[in-house]
């Protein structure tokens, strides 16, 4: 197996004749692979990690009960165990996010690969990726004190304190890079050749943005809002900091985003931070979400890492 | 439903120039720009405020003094400072070294057409895309609960350095593949084994890219606050850490702490906490940026 490997891996190019063995050499292929296969045992740690307390937690509480009821209160008197509070909470301060990032990060992307000259792309496209460097943490406290105080007040007097519409809107934000960025590979892999075929046919620059790039990028594109996606929803610190603790509150489970919600990952971050006790069942509860936010995650990566491997054939 | 309604401005006749384009395009374009402008203005609003808020206490208390729950005129965050340095410096022990091999494997090593690189590969992206917050539950269950590290500054380290594992070996892979053939062939020719070729021509050639990588990577740990909430760093920590097994807190958590404090003074300090976070992360970055325009080399 392992000659093999050398013999194809250096193309043949190895000396023609060994004049002696060189057991360096092995021991260092030996390091060399047992640190490219650091990043698999993490994946089976993640995996083991999140599994087996979730799977003791599931012996306590039954799945049908996890994934089917509508009452949160892991760490009340009562607890209960219905995650569909915590997924509503995801699912609206995601769909806020997504709303705000898909046509702005779409419309900057088709600026920056379309119609921005190379010296202002030069400048505008590192000034957005800056975005992307803020710790999250921040864009939590600019959301609380900034955007719900100075921005929503005004417009909805009765907002809470605490609410999904700002985390909403500063994720959205925070997920613009990512979507610009990626989309932006996708339509700049379009062979030029395709632009010029358009022009030459009368097409205007805005028509052949739209009607010749964007479709022919678009795996690339739903990648990018696939990725984005799955950004906001394992996000924690924006949630966290601005839209609460409080589970989105069941039994009749509201939607509105001016009231505060708890997500999947914002429970994880206030139990866990808390100092609950190994082996309890608010420990192991912990787990079980984790792990459903671990495979929800999972799907939608697989999904993003297959559009992109696809556009990649097409175009190279 | 007339003939003339297909003269749409869609298709009205343009100059091959693209001059003269009829309004909707012209709209379009300024709708295009503004998408992008949104992102921008947002961020230069966040810095503005954020600077504004916290100016009054960015003076020399903020890294002098220790973090107080009782006088926040007072407190500063000099224990998050060298907590955030201690945690870093043990994140890129851990780090650096397998990122750095594991690419060298990925990128000169193994066969690109084999199953198992494949297989790698789609993992590698994976890892990068699973939540933060995921790597916390990692670092809770295997460091510090099952290898008894408990929430020290070690168990810290290592789940930032998976966390941004990833990232390392991404970019040093694409350093590595912008060395020029040439220089391994030329190599391999005279003799030179392939660790050889490797350890004295590829990787050298390739030090500027690994460098831009490895910054980008540790200014992204430094600004992670998620898995680190289950680590144990948001206890009221006023002490410096005296060691890999100390307690510790990091400036993102600090920021955290403090954002929870109703007290306006608390968000005053928080926000000068971030101004000098961001003052970290930005030089970072800066430096990244100037390692990458001075050593563009041109094979």
């Amino acid at each position: 197996m392992s000659t093999a490997l050398a013999e194809s891996a250096a193309g043949g190019l190895n000396p023609l004749r060994q004049t002696r063995p060189r057991y360096g050499e092995k021991v260092i292929r030996v390091i060399l692979f047992a640190a490219a296969a650091v990043s698999i045992l993490t994946t089976f740690g993640i995996v083991i990690s999140v599994l087996i307390p979730s799977l003791e937690f599931f012996a306590e509480i039954p799945i049908t009960e996890f994934l089917f009821t509508t009452t949160w209160t892991p760490l009340f008197a009562n607890p209960q165990y219905g995650v569909l509070p915590l997924i509503m909470g995801t699912l609206v301060i995601t769909l806020i996010a997504v709303l705000i990032a898909i046509p702005l990060g779409l419309g900057s992307a088709i600026y920056l690969s379309e119609y921005a000259k190379p010296r202002a792309r030069k400048v505008l496209k590192p000034t957005l990726e800056v975005l992307a460097g803020i710790p999250t943490v921040v864009f939590g406290f600019f959301a609380l004190d900034f955007i719900t105080e100075f921005v929503l007040k005004p417009i909805f007097p009765g907002i809470q304190v605490f609410n999904a519409l700002s985390a909403g809107i500063v994720m959205g934000i925070m997920i613009i890079p990512t979507i610009a960025s990626l989309s932006e590979d996708a339509m700049a892999a379009v062979p030029g050749g395709l632009r010029d075929g358009a022009y030459a046919l009368g097409a205007t620059k805005r028509q052949t943005a739209l009607r010749v790039v964007v479709p022919a990028a678009l795996s690339g594109i739903v990648a990018a809002f696939v990725l984005g996606i799955s950004r906001a929803i394992g996000e924690t610190m924006i949630v966290t900091v601005a839209a609460g603790l409080q589970p989105n509150p069941g039994p009749n489970m509201t939607l509105n985003p001016l009231e505060g919600m708890q997500t999947m990952t914002s429970y994880i971050a206030a139990a866990g931070a808390g100092d609950v006790a190994t082996g309890s069942i608010e420990y192991k509860s912990i787990f079980a979400v984790g792990l459903l936010l671990f495979i929800i995650t999972f799907f939608m990566n697989m999904i993003s890492i297959r559009l992109v491997r696809k556009y990649r054939q097409a175009y190279q | 439903m007339t003939a003339t309604l297909d003269i749409a401005p869609d298709s009205a006749p343009v100059d091959l120039q693209g001059r003269g384009q009829p309004l909707v395009d012209k709209t379009f374009r300024w709708i295009l720009f503004l998408c992008l402008a949104v992102g921008i203005v947002f961020l230069a609003v966040l810095l503005a405020y954020v600077t504004i808020k916290g100016w009054p206490r960015l003076t020399p208390t903020l890294w002098e003094n220790m973090p107080s729950l009782r006088r926040p005129e007072q407190a500063g965050a000099q224990s998050a400072i060298t907590g955030t340095l201690w945690v870093i410096a043990f994140t890129a022990l851990f780090a650096l070294p397998i990122g750095f091999l594991g690419a060298v494997y990925m990128e000169e090593y193994a066969n690109p057409t084999s199953r198992f690189t494949r297989f790698v590969e789609i993992n590698i992206q994976n890892l990068a895309a699973v939540p933060s917050i995921v790597y916390g539950i990692l670092g809770l269950a295997i460091f510090a609960r099952a290898l008894a590290l408990g929430q020290t500054v070690i168990t810290a380290g290592l789940t930032l350095a998976l966390l941004v594992l990833p990232v390392i070996i991404v970019s040093t892979r694409e350093a590595l593949r912008a060395v020029p053939q040439n220089i391994r062939h030329g190599s391999l020719a005279l003799g030179a084994t392939l660790w050889q070729t490797t350890w004295r021509q590829t990787m050298p050639a390739a030090v500027p890219g690994m460098a831009t990588g490895t910054i980008l990577a540790l200014s992204r740990a430094i600004g992670e606050a998620a898995p680190l909430l289950l680590l144990g760093a948001v206890t009221f920590i006023s002490f410096n850490p005296t060691g890999p097994f100390s307690a510790y807190t990091t400036l993102p958590i600090q920021i955290f702490n403090w954002t929870k404090e109703s007290r306006e003074e608390f968000q005053i300090l928080a926000s000068a906490t971030i101004v000098l976070l961001l003052v970290i992360l930005l030089a970072m970055n800066a430096v990244a940026i100037l390692i990458r325009n001075r050593t563009q080399k041109r094979w």
